[in-house]
């Protein structure tokens, strides 16, 4: 083989260099040696390589791979920080879980460390729903102002997130059902507009027309009270102000009353601990909206502060 | 006679299969699969009897012999061209999702149209319809020019070319069908896997066929890298595609693995196709491109050994960094990432190659624009072949995983490092392909290099900026211990940096126009009036086979 290349090697004019001796379609090669730096190279990824895997966990053995004499561990490492991060947050979650609701206002230290941790659960938990600003989106409510359906004050929003609304197969849940006026046949096509611009004249969007008076005295009131401005223990929302959780135009409010919706909030007791369900209390309390206690009732179900 | 009647009746055989197929089949992405089939059966058909010499077969000669002082470049003719036709629709399709990304409306409320489905279409059309073709093309080129022979089986070569537009088509369909096996890469069912498998064997036979029948004692280096791309694909393509169909009649299939034995599986192909398609593979353009173009010789024989072996030992075994910190037991992580370490230099040896060929010839980046094309792309290769080792050590890898800079790495090398160099091969191929004087245009090849080398940058800027703002927004946490972000903020920070990719992809795209116009008109046979630039020498007289004076 060498005798057979021999005749075709020269020395390469521009490099100095002798060429191998084969050459296929004009290309011939060089026998530059390797370059030394890459040879280096190369071999401390090697050294490096070995000494990792002495390290770590690595070469599989019958049973098992080597541990690595490090004694590393991929689950052992989550366990470690997550052990940490308890301990370090334990003092918090032990206070917050011996701190009723009620008086976590009292405690300024306690109150600012459960926002600062129901901020977060709720960048995990809500905000699909209510939005990464908690302003929630149509039919999705808006937590950051004072416009509450079932009552806003620290008891009342750990009450609603620990049972949900509507949360199926779940005692205690906050339930109301808006009758489908229009689907049941409960009022006719015509009752059903005349009722939705009195709706919209409560707060200034209609005319008025007393037919529409009558019907909502004679089927809505009893919810959304006689002024429409709803009606906390069924979660009736206020229909005299500004802010529509399913929309503000006509058709809407038609819509709505024709077929209402249903919307249904998880109950997050059993996923969620209760220190963190005070935490995201606590921090959907001091988005702007949260209310002062007025008075504290022995079924927080019920009897929630009514003030506006 | 008896050869026309034996193919039509094949033709036939295939069209009636389909046709039932398409009849029985058991569900609508089957039936629009099969009736393909039928249509390209129809196709072969149709060709197989009106383009018959009827004279030549009643005078006895069944098939006029091809010129055998000549290479066999019909099919490479026609590589060239689904090169650019594949490569535009890829680049496309890339720069729709990019758009998709930024602002979702344009997914247009098709299930056809959203980013989940062309996204699958933008990756095979460029790796596999652009890259493939680009690979099957060069590789009937440098076979035959290396070895001093004429392809074997010509007819075969025909059938891989065409096969493998098929297999393109019933891919790409697919994927706008939602017919998928959800595996990156390798989204087609089992029965387009299937036909991929048959249409590979036989371009395997082809190209081996045409190194055993050599004229040159020795196999050039460009040809162990082709060999080592199609050996490894062949077997990464049939044990990641291993399922069952759940009717011989329907698109539908189980993987043979589940668990993380499949994740572990599909990231091995996955890290391979990298790995063999789109760095053995354009590693063989390289090694036979750069030199012809450079009119140098190759730096270093000794380093081609080193770093061919040790680069397709090593490269096999890094997949499993792209599980890092998953259910794949730690041992396999840490082997998946000091192989991908040790991986470095091998790869690293084929930029030196390339770069150090120019020794002697470093005038030519100034002077000869195909020649930068070649720099350029070799100098994407040896970033994103470092990148890429970084990026799989396991601290680097829990920043960077699941972020957008993956994506920008990727793409230095997709479109740095592969498309690049394609660029260059088409430049090289096609005045010599079609007998032209030159290109149409060196000065366009000059503004394409520009325009892509400028998109380049913005993409993987872009993308790196990205991709480490998520992840240090994902594991931001606050003075009080919190996570500080949630997931659709990272999503809005991103907004500008998908802008910014995206008009990086637009620049692209626009550069390949360039090119189609340049390889249209060289095509037609016009040639630009403008200033000269150096292009490499071509001598038609030494471009063919070695021919064997047939003992009479």
């Amino acid at each position: 083989m060498a005798n057979e290349t021999a005749q075709g090697k020269r020395i390469d004019e521009a490099t100095g260099t002798e060429t191998v001796g084969h050459e296929w379609d004009g290309i011939e090669e060089l026998n530059t040696p390797l370059p030394r730096w890459w040879v280096w190279l190369f071999y401390a990824t090697i050294v490096f390589a070995i000494g990792y895997t002495v390290a770590y966990p690595a070469w599989p053995m019958i049973d098992k791979a080597t541990a690595g004499v490090l004694g590393w561990s991929s689950h052992g490492q989550l366990a470690e920080e997550m052990a940490e991060d308890r301990q370090r947050r334990a003092p918090i979650m032990e206070a917050l879980a011996l701190t009723p609701i009620e008086r976590l206002p009292e405690n300024s230290d306690l109150m600012r460390a459960a926002v600062a941790g129901g901020r977060a659960a709720f960048k995990v938990n809500c905000v699909q729903c209510h939005g990464a600003g908690a302003a929630g989106s149509r039919h999705y409510p808006n937590l950051n102002d004072d416009d509450w359906l079932w009552g806003g004050d620290l008891k009342a929003i750990e009450y609603t997130i620990t049972n949900g609304i509507r949360q199926p197969e779940h005692g205690g849940t906050r339930f109301s059902l808006m009758p489908a006026f229009g689907r049941d046949g409960l009022l006719t096509s015509a009752q059903i507009n005349a009722v939705a611009d009195h709706v919209l004249s409560l707060s200034g969007k209609a005319k008025d027309n007393p037919q529409g008076a009558q019907i909502f005295a004679d089927n809505c009131a009893i919810c959304h009270g006689p002024e429409g401005t709803g009606l906390r223990e069924f979660g009736a929302p206020n229909l005299a102000d500004a802010l529509w959780l399913h929309g503000d135009s006509r058709e809407d409010v038609i819509a709505m009353i024709t077929n209402p919706r249903q919307g249904v909030m998880p109950a997050w007791e059993g996923r969620l601990d209760p220190p963190t369900i005070k935490m995201l209390a606590a921090y959907v309390h001091s988005l702007g909206g949260g209310e002062d206690f007025v008075e504290i009732g022995a079924d927080p179900a019920v009897e929630v502060d009514e003030t506006p | 006679m008896e050869r026309v009647l034996a193919r039509t009746g094949i033709w036939f055989a295939i069209l009636l299969l389909a046709f039932v197929a398409a009849a029985f089949a058991r569900d609508g992405g089957y039936a629009i699969h099969m009736g393909i089939i039928a249509i390209a059966a129809l196709i072969g058909l149709w060709v197989t009897i009106s383009r018959q010499d009827y004279g030549a077969i009643a005078r006895g000669i069944l098939r006029m012999p091809a010129d055998p002082s000549r290479y066999d470049d019909e099919v490479i003719r026609w590589g060239v061209i689904a090169t650019v036709f594949w490569g535009m629709a890829g680049f496309l399709a890339g720069l729709y999702i990019a758009l998709q990304l930024a602002y979702p409306v344009l997914n247009l409320g098709f299930e056809y149209t959203t980013f989940g489905r062309l996204r699958p279409l933008h990756t095979s059309a460029v790796i596999f319809a652009f890259g493939g073709n680009a690979l099957i093309a060069s590789s009937f080129y440098v076979v035959q020019r290396t070895c001093r022979a004429r392809l074997a089986f010509p007819g075969l070569a025909r059938f891989v070319f065409w096969g493998y537009q098929l297999f393109i088509v019933l891919a790409a369909t697919g994927y706008l069908l939602g017919i998928t096996q959800s595996r990156e890469y390798a989204e087609p069912e089992w029965y387009v896997d299937l036909w991929l498998t048959i249409v590979w064997v036989a371009y395997i036979a082809v190209f081996v066929g045409t190194i055993v029948k050599r004229a040159e004692p020795h196999i050039y280096v460009a040809n162990w890298f082709y060999l080592a791309f199609m050996l490894t694909i062949a077997m990464l393509h049939i044990v990641n595609n291993l399922a069952i169909p759940v009717s011989l009649l329907g698109t539908k299939s189980y993987s043979a693995f589940s668990g993380v034995q499949d994740a572990l599986t599909q990231w091995w192909y996955g890290h391979n196709a990298v790995g063999f398609f789109l760095t053995a593979g354009f590693l063989a353009m390289m090694y036979y491109f750069v030199p012809k173009q450079a009119e140098r010789p190759v730096y270093s024989y000794r380093l081609s050994i080193i770093h061919f072996w040790s680069l397709i030992f090593l490269y096999i075994w890094a997949g499993p960094h792209h599980l890092h910190y998953t259910a794949l037991p730690d041992w396999a992580q840490t082997l998946g990432m000091v192989f991908s370490v040790m991986l470095w230099m091998p790869s690293w040896g084929g930029m030196i190659n390339g770069l150090m060929t120019l020794n002697g010839a470093w005038d030519k980046i100034r002077t000869d624009p195909i020649i930068r094309m070649f720099v350029i792309s070799l100098a994407f290769y040896g970033m994103s072949t470092f990148e890429g080792p970084m990026m799989s050590v396991k601290s680097v890898n829990s920043l960077s995983h699941y972020t957008d800079w993956t994506i920008g790495h990727v793409h230095s090398g997709a479109l740095g490092w592969n498309g690049m160099i394609t660029f260059g091969v088409i430049y090289y191929l096609t005045p010599r392909l079609w007998n032209r004087e030159r290109l149409f245009s060196l000065r366009m090849v000059n503004w394409h290099f520009w325009l892509a080398t400028i998109g380049i940058v913005f993409y993987a800027a872009s993308m790196w900026v990205a991709g480490v703002t998520q992840g240090l927004m994902w594991r931001e946490y606050g003075a009080d211990g919190y996570l500080v972000n949630s997931f659709a903020e990272t999503v809005a920070a991103l907004h500008p940096m998908y802008l910014l990719r995206a008009f990086g992809g637009l620049l692209y795209l626009s550069g390949a126009v360039v090119m189609v116009v340049n390889v249209w008109r060289t095509i037609a046979g016009h040639l630009r009036d403008e200033a000269p630039m150096s292009d490499a020498a071509y001598d038609p007289a030494k471009d063919r086979p070695i021919v064997a004076v047939p003992a009479e």
